[in-house]
């Protein structure tokens, strides 16, 4: 008997290890969509983390502009890293994460095209960011005095971007090829056609700032005049982590919006055609990327002088194409989306509040993007412009939280606290206006971007730690959303199939969602399919 | 759990076909971006004190690159040739279009080193001149796209003669592929190669 006792503890054992292996093992070669989102989520939420912390600590040391707390290279490292990282390491991930997961539910497939690839895509990604991360540590980024650490810093950064191609290339062939039958692309949910025209928009910009990329990289090699060397590194691809290049990366975030305000409302969403058109305005950012060039308005002086209103004309044209025409579309969609609510019975929720406060920031970002490209103003160079970055960066994150808590139950099978998650929304609201509207006023008072030394008249200590609360508010945000995940997402309250009510294809099926997603292949008569089956039929 | 009216499964919507254009798009903006800031360099520097691109004691050897360029045509009949091919389940042909697309993309491999051979245009310049990185860099990247191409000829052959010869959609793609190939070298050939 001992010796059939202590073998079964050692079989049970290594049946253990075996067990923790296998699940990691699935989770390394995963091509099931759901997993891969939840990756790419996952580590977009984690890095933001690391993101948050040192906005934090850049924050704090500019509230005594005349001390450092930390060194010289440290500090221009850090501003680097904050800004790749917020788009690249958070924003696009988080955006793409979702898109990987939702979009083939949405849209009533059985998976993801091209999963591999997708799944290369998430590898290449990870291993592009890390390589990044310990470029910088080691002083080899934008401005970097290691050289090899430079050139690594480069490489890198185009194997994380050539990752988040693949995966773009896979959420729009789905989009354009999964689709359940009857559903034409004025029916696709509004959050899939944001992921469409987002993953499009990314087909175009990044690999552009890839060919930039291996410019920059054989140049940094072999002869560092022509691009300017360690310093022209963020030059050259400077236009990919700036406006309006950043509205493509939110645009998710806005669908995300859209698609919550008729969930919230019960009714169908009036104009739907109008609101599609409007996202799809907000892809009109990704022509602003192609040309890598700063748009601008070079106004100046008083007065329009009438001589010159021809060109002046064609100036303000060229500006509102490539700024203001994205501005419109976002309008647009908060326009039509409260007319959802004409006689309905909302009901507010966790994800419609983290929706409706993240397309909130993203829209006041839009603006200040708006005011930003004004010559005559002279915010450009100064924290404004940070300020810009942050409202759109943390505004897409606060409706990428609100995404995961809508979704989750497709994912998980469980649902969140909605108190806590409410308490969540606003915390993160007030953190996105504390880490970036100090910066606005900062910027009309002309504190420099990318510096901690600087001295202009106004409560410049108030502003910076302002903003040094802020992204620690946003730290704790959402190092409490993940808690909060965690827990819930574990042991929470089991989600029905259609928890919040809603209106497309994906509540059709069981939560969590099983590996093929449907056992049925739906056929679908209108872009509320799930709606035509209520009693209601979205008249609550 | 709502039921919805089941629908037959639908019918399978080029999956392979529309990927392989939307990577050919990014291909695209990839080589054009890359030829965008060749010419804007290629303006500042001839606007500047030397009023010159091309770095003195270099010659295109246009042979070789016009070989290149006219090696496209056969290779955009070939693919064609194997779709048109796979249409007629002539299992024999489509085999043979696509060894000899492969074929003529290893010949453009071996032109492009002959032409770098030739040239013995040094990647460091101590001049400062971007010429050289610039040239490497985006012809290299034409390299890497032609021998993706090779491969993707090699993957649809061996799928099309170990027996899946149903799945024609990756015959039409890997024409396409080659199509953006083509037009892409075009683009380079003329700015790079021609305008000089």
């Amino acid at each position: 008997m001992t010796t059939i006792d202590t073998a079964s503890h050692a079989a049970s054992s290594d049946a253990g290890v075996g067990r923790a292996l296998s699940t990691v093992a699935a989770w390394a070669t995963t091509s099931d969509h759901k997993r891969l989102g939840r990756l790419l989520i996952v580590m977009g939420l984690l890095a933001l983390l690391a993101i948050s912390l040192i906005g934090g600590l850049l924050g704090f040391e500019r509230i005594d502009a005349t001390s450092t707390v930390l060194n010289a290279n440290s500090i221009t490292q850090l501003f680097a890293l904050n800004r790749v990282g917020l788009a690249f390491f958070v924003v696009v991930p988080i955006m793409l994460g979702l898109a990987v997961a939702v979009v083939p539910l949405q849209l009533g497939a059985r998976s993801l095209a091209f999963p591999r690839t997708a799944s290369a895509g998430f590898w290449a990604w990870l291993f592009g960011m890390t390589l990044v991360i310990i470029s910088i540590a080691a002083n080899g980024g934008p401005g970097g005095g290691a050289p090899k650490f430079v050139a690594l810093f480069i490489a890198s950064y185009g194997v994380m971007l050539a990752g988040l191609v693949a995966i773009a290339v896979s959420v729009a062939t789905s989009v354009l090829t999964t689709r359940a039958p009857g559903m034409n692309m004025r029916r696709v949910p509004l959050f899939s056609w944001s992921a469409l025209v987002s993953a499009l928009g990314l087909l175009l910009v990044l690999p552009v700032a890839i060919g930039a990329v291996i410019y920059l990289y054989l140049s940094y090699r072999y002869n560092k005049v022509p691009f300017g060397g360690n310093t022209g590194v963020l030059q050259w691809l400077g236009f990919s982590l700036s406006q309006p290049t950043t509205f493509l990366y939110v645009l998710p975030a806005i669908g995300f919006a859209a698609e919550i305000i008729p969930v919230t409302a019960r009714r169908r969403m009036p104009m739907r055609t109008v609101v599609l058109a409007g996202l799809a305005l907000v892809g009109v950012a990704a022509l602003g990327g192609v040309t890598q060039s700063e748009q601008i308005l070079p106004w100046a002086g008083k007065g329009l002088n009438l001589d010159q209103f021809g060109t002046k004309f064609a100036d303000l044209l060229n500006y509102a194409f490539f700024m203001a025409l994205p501005v419109l579309g976002v309008l647009l969609v908060l326009l039509i989306g409260p007319l959802a609510f004409k006689g309905s019975r909302p009901k507010i929720t966790s994800p419609f509040l983290f929706g409706f406060f993240g397309l909130g920031m993203i829209l006041v970002g839009m603006l200040g993007a708006l005011v930003n490209g004004v010559t005559d103003l002279g915010l450009r160079g100064t924290v404004f412009e940070e300020g810009v970055y942050t409202y759109i960066c943390y505004g897409a994150v606060l409706a990428g939280m609100g995404a995961t808590a809508y979704w989750g139950p497709k994912l998980w099978g469980r649902r969140l606290p909605e108190n806590k998650l409410i308490g969540l929304a606003l915390l993160g609201t007030l953190a996105t206006v504390l880490s970036s509207l100090p910066y606005f006023i900062a910027g009309f008072a002309d504190q420099p971007a990318g510096s901690i030394t600087f001295d202009y008249s106004g409560p410049q200590n108030l502003w910076n730690v302002l903003v040094t609360v802020g992204h620690v508010a946003m730290l704790v945000t959402v190092f409490s959303f993940l808690g909060v995940a965690v827990g819930g997402f574990r042991r929470g309250q089991v989600a029905g199939d259609d928890p919040w009510d809603a209106q497309t294809l994906e509540w059709a099926t069981s939560s969590p969602a099983p590996v093929n997603n449907f056992a049925d292949v739906h056929s679908v008569t209108s872009a509320e399919p799930l709606l035509d089956l209520k009693p209601t039929g979205g008249n609550s | 759990m709502l039921a919805l009216p089941p629908a037959p499964e639908p019918a399978p919507r080029r999956q392979m076909f529309v990927g392989t254009s939307l990577a050919a798009v990014a291909g695209a903006m990839l080589i054009g971006g890359m030829l965008a800031l060749w010419l804007r360099f290629r303006d500042l520097a001839i606007a500047g004190p030397d009023h010159r691109w091309l770095p003195k004691n270099v010659t295109i050897p246009e042979v070789a690159s016009n070989i290149m360029l006219l090696s496209f045509v056969g290779v955009c009949i070939f693919a064609q040739w194997a779709v048109y091919a796979a249409r007629r389940n002539d299992k024999q042909h489509v085999g043979i279009a696509l060894g000899l697309t492969a074929l003529l993309g290893l010949a453009v491999i071996n032109a492009q080193i002959t032409v770098y051979v030739q040239m013995g245009l040094p990647v460091s310049d101590t001049t400062g001149s971007a010429y050289g990185v610039m040239f490497y860099a985006v012809t290299g990247t034409m390299l890497v796209l032609f021998i993706v191409g090779i491969v993707f000829s090699m993957v649809t052959a061996f799928r099309y003669l170990g027996g899946r010869t149903s799945d024609r959609e990756i015959v039409t793609a890997h024409a396409i592929y080659w199509y953006f190939i083509a037009a892409a070298f075009s683009m380079l050939w003329f700015v790079v190669y021609v305008t000089k």
